[in-house]
C-alpha cells in the first residue's frame, strides 16, 4: 500500500493512469487543467503508456475519444463547465454509440459572469446525455471511482460512458492523503479492454448510419434505458468487489450518515456531504435528530434508495448547488418525483453555494433547524428556498 | 495488351443512394480504388452520410465511422492514434468530408489535426455548397453562384465573395502533401493518392466534385463540367509536396470561363459584365498559382 498527498485532480490523473487507457485527448480549462498536465508528465516520464492527443477544443477532445474508443481502445479525457457544454453534441454521440469512455469533470460555474468556482449546473445540464454520472466527496473517491467506472461502463450489457465528477477547488486543488492501489491488483480487477465492436478492415462495418423512423432508432434508445437500469445492478456488484479487493467501504448509491433514527435528512451531492456530516454530529450533541444522505450516482438515479430513505424519516431537505429554472433544482425535482405516491412527508429544496459561494457549517446548521421545523409542522412553508442571498437576514450567519 | 490505368479493385458496392450523375460518388470510388481495402473511413454529416444507404445497408466495403458535422479532423486523429496503439500502422485512415464540413464548420478540427501531424488522409469532396441540406452557400461556393441562401432576388443577392481556398490554407500548415484533383482526370487523381500514400504524415486532397442537383446541369454533363473547370482554370489541378508546387494539368490554351459557366443553371443569371469580372478573378488566381509554382521550385 502506498499513500501519497494528492489533490483531487492529481487523484483523477492517478485513477486514469492505473486504468491504462491507450488514448488520451486533452484540452485545458480551469480548474481541470492539472489533470491533463499530470497525465502529460506521467507519459513524458514513461510512467504511463498512452497516445496523448493535444486537441484544439473540448468538442474535439470528445470526438477524438469517440473515434479512438470505436477503434477498439480504452480512452480518457477531462473537462469542466464551458468545456463540457461545448462537448454537449458529442456527449450524446458517445452514449448513443455505446462507447464506454470515462471522463473526469470538475464542477465549475457557467458564465456570465465569469466564475471558475464550484457549481453543479455544468453536469446537471448534461443529465440527459446518456452518461453515467457519479459525484464524489474526497480525493480517494475520485481515484477509486475512475477505476470502478471503467469496469462498470465496459460491461457489455452496459456500454455507457461515465463521468466522474469532483467539485472545483474544494477537491480539485485541495491535497489530502490518498491510497494508491497496487497496479497489478488494478490490472487484475479491470482486465484487458474487450471492445464489443470496432472499426476493423478485416471485418468492415459501419457505425452511426442513417436510419428511418420505422428503423430501430427507438429500440436503440430503449436499449440504452435498459442499460442504465442494468447499471444499477453492476454498480452494486463492482462497488462490492472493489471494497473487498482494495479495502474500502463505499456504499453504492447513497452514503447515509446518522439517518437511522433521524427526523430530518438532508440529501446532498459532492463535498457538501463532508461539511454536513460534521454539522450533524454537532447537532446530535444538542439532541437534534438530523442526518445526511450523500447521493453518489445521479445517473442512474437511485430511485429505490431514495424511496427507502423516505420511509425512515419525517422530512427530506434537498441541497442543490445549481438551479434549473423548472420546478426546483435538479436533485430536488427528481427526488420529489420519485417520492410521488410513495410518501406524504414534506420535501424542501435548499439552493445554495452557487458560483462557489462557501457553504459553511453555520449555514448548514440553520438549514437543519429549518428542516426540523418543517418536519414538526408536517408541511414545508415553501418548496424552494434560496439560502444565503445577499441581504437576506434569515440566512445571515 | 495495355495496362489498366485505373485499379480494377472495387470497394464501393452497387446500390448507393446518390443523385444521378453525382460527382462525389465517383470521387469516393476512385479514392477507394487507389487506397485499397486496408482503409478506415470517417464521414461527417454531408451527402456521403446518406449515399452509403439506410441502415442496415451500406454501399461501402470498408469500415466506416459516421460522425458529427465538425469533427472529421478530430475523428481521424482518434482513429489513427488508436490504430497505432494497437500496432496497426499500415491501415489508411481517411476523413471524407464535404466543403461545408471542411471549409466552414470543420475547419478548426481540420487545422488542428493537420498541425499535429497525424498520419492521415483528409479528403474534401468539393461540391461548392451545402448540397445535402439542399444547396446552401458555403465558404467554398464560387463567386457568382446562385444557392438557396444566395437566391438572387431583386437585389441580385448571389454569392459574390471569392471561394475560400482550403488547399492554400493547408499549404500554410506546412504539411507534407496537399493536392487538388477532379473526377474528369482519374489518372491524375489516382497518381496523387498513391503519391500521398507513400508519405507518412497529414495529407490533404481537395476533389472538385460537380453536383448536377445543386449546380443545375444535366446528370450526364458531370464529367464535362469537371473537365471544363480545369480547362478554363476555374479549378486548377496541382500538388504541393513539402512546400513545392507542381501544376499537374496545364491547359495550353485555357478556354473562356463562359464555356464552363454556361453549362450550369447556378450561373444562368450572370450578365456579360459579371462574367468578365469572374474571368478576371480566374485569371488572377491562375497567375498567382503559376507564380507559386515558379517561386517554390527555385532554390
Amino acid at each position: 500500500m502506498m499513500k501519497m498527498i494528492l489533490t483531487g485532480n492529481e487523484s483523477a490523473a492517478w485513477g486514469a493512469r492505473l486504468s491504462r487507457p491507450k488514448v488520451i485527448a486533452a484540452y485545458p480549462i480551469t480548474p481541470q487543467t492539472s489533470i491533463i498536465e499530470t497525465i502529460a508528465a506521467f507519459i513524458a516520464n514513461g510512467e504511463m503508456d498512452a497516445r496523448y492527443i493535444r486537441v484544439e477544443s473540448e468538442h474535439s477532445a470528445m470526438a477524438a475519444c469517440i473515434a479512438a474508443q470505436n477503434t477498439g481502445v480504452r480512452t480518457f479525457t477531462a473537462t469542466s463547465a464551458h468545456g463540457l457544454a461545448l462537448m454537449h453534441e458529442v456527449l450524446i454521440w458517445a452514449s448513443g454509440a455505446r462507447l464506454p469512455i470515462v471522463m473526469s469533470v470538475v464542477n465549475r460555474a457557467m458564465a456570465p459572469p465569469w466564475s471558475v468556482w464550484t457549481d453543479q449546473l455544468d453536469t446537471m445540464a448534461e443529465r440527459d446525455s446518456g452518461w453515467i454520472q457519479l459525484y464524489t466527496q474526497n480525493n480517494q473517491e475520485v481515484l477509486d471511482s475512475i477505476i470502478m467506472s471503467y469496469k462498470i461502463a465496459e460491461k457489455h450489457n452496459i456500454l455507457l460512458p461515465s463521468m466522474v465528477i469532483e467539485d472545483a477547488f474544494i477537491l480539485s486543488h485541495t491535497a489530502e492523503a490518498v491510497d494508491i492501489p497496487d497496479q497489478r491488483k488494478v490490472d487484475d480487477f479491470l482486465g484487458e479492454y474487450e471492445p464489443a465492436f470496432k472499426l476493423d478492415p478485416e471485418d468492415p462495418a459501419g457505425f452511426g448510419s442513417l436510419i428511418m423512423p420505422e428503423g430501430p432508432y427507438m429500440e436503440f434508445r430503449y436499449k440504452m434505458a435498459l442499460a442504465m437500469e442494468d447499471a444499477k445492478k453492476e454498480i452494486r456488484k463492482v462497488v462490492d468487489e472493489y471494497n473487498e479487493t482494495f479495502g474500502r467501504d463505499y456504499q453504492p448509491f447513497i452514503e447515509e450518515y446518522r439517518t437511522e433514527d433521524a427526523d430530518a435528512v438532508l440529501l446532498v451531492l459532492g463535498t457538501i456531504g463532508s461539511t454536513a456530516k460534521d454539522v450533524v454530529d454537532r447537532m446530535r450533541e444538542k439532541g437534534k435528530k438530523v442526518g445526511v444522505a450523500r447521493v453518489r450516482y445521479f445517473r442512474p438515479f437511485p430511485t429505490e434508495d431514495i424511496r427507502a430513505l423516505a420511509k425512515k424519516v419525517d422530512m427530506i431537505g434537498v441541497a442543490d448547488r445549481s438551479y434549473s429554472f423548472g420546478p426546483g433544482a435538479d436533485l430536488f425535482a427528481e427526488t420529489r418525483s420519485v417520492l410521488y405516491k410513495h410518501t406524504d412527508i414534506p420535501v424542501k429544496n435548499y439552493v445554495m453555494g452557487l458560483g462557489g459561494r462557501d457553504i459553511t457549517p453555520a449555514i448548514l446548521e440553520k438549514v437543519f433547524d429549518d428542516m426540523l421545523s418543517v418536519a414538526k409542522e408536517g408541511v414545508a412553508d415553501k418548496e424552494i428556498e434560496w439560502v444565503g442571498l445577499h441581504g437576506d437576514e434569515r440566512w445571515s450567519t | 495488351m495495355r495496362k489498366l490505368t485505373i485499379p480494377e479493385e472495387e470497394h464501393m458496392l452497387p446500390g448507393h443512394t446518390a443523385c444521378l450523375g453525382c460527382g462525389a460518388t465517383i470521387a469516393m470510388r476512385y479514392v477507394l480504388k487507389a487506397l485499397g481495402k486496408n482503409t478506415v473511413l470517417s464521414i461527417p454529416a454531408c451527402c456521403w452520410a446518406v449515399i452509403p444507404g439506410v441502415y442496415p445497408h451500406r454501399a461501402l466495403n470498408v469500415p466506416l465511422l459516421y460522425t458529427a458535422f465538425e469533427v472529421t479532423g478530430a475523428a481521424i486523429s482518434g482513429i489513427r492514434e488508436a490504430l497505432d496503439a494497437l500496432g496497426k500502422e499500415d491501415v489508411n485512415v481517411v476523413g471524407f468530408a464535404g466543403d461545408g464540413g471542411t471549409a466552414d464548420i470543420g475547419l478548426q478540427a481540420l487545422s488542428a489535426a493537420m498541425e499535429r501531424g497525424h498520419n492521415v488522409f483528409y479528403i474534401m469532396y468539393d461540391n461548392e455548397a451545402y448540397m445535402n441540406t439542399g444547396i446552401q452557400r458555403s465558404g467554398s461556393t464560387p463567386p457568382g453562384a446562385w444557392t438557396t441562401t444566395t437566391p438572387g432576388g431583386k437585389k441580385r443577392m448571389y454569392k459574390w465573395e471569392p471561394k475560400k481556398s482550403v488547399a492554400e490554407i493547408m499549404v500554410a500548415h506546412n504539411i507534407p502533401y496537399v493536392a487538388t484533383a477532379t473526377i474528369a482526370y482519374p489518372e491524375d487523381m489516382i497518381a496523387k493518392l498513391r503519391r500521398a500514400k507513400e508519405i507518412k504524415g497529414p495529407k490533404f486532397i481537395q476533389i472538385f466534385s460537380p453536383c448536377p442537383t445543386g449546380w443545375r446541369h444535366p446528370p450526364d454533363k458531370t464529367v464535362e463540367v469537371s473537365r471544363l473547370a480545369v480547362q478554363t482554370n476555374a479549378f486548377p489541378l496541382y500538388e504541393v509536396v513539402n512546400g513545392k508546387y507542381r501544376i499537374t494539368v496545364k491547359p495550353k490554351n485555357p478556354k473562356p470561363i463562359k464555356e464552363y459557366l454556361k453549362l450550369q443553371g447556378r450561373f444562368r443569371h450572370l450578365t456579360e459584365e459579371e462574367i468578365a469580372r469572374i474571368q478576371e478573378y480566374v485569371n488572377e488566381n491562375w497567375k498567382a498559382l503559376l507564380k507559386k509554382e515558379r517561386c517554390s521550385q527555385e532554390d
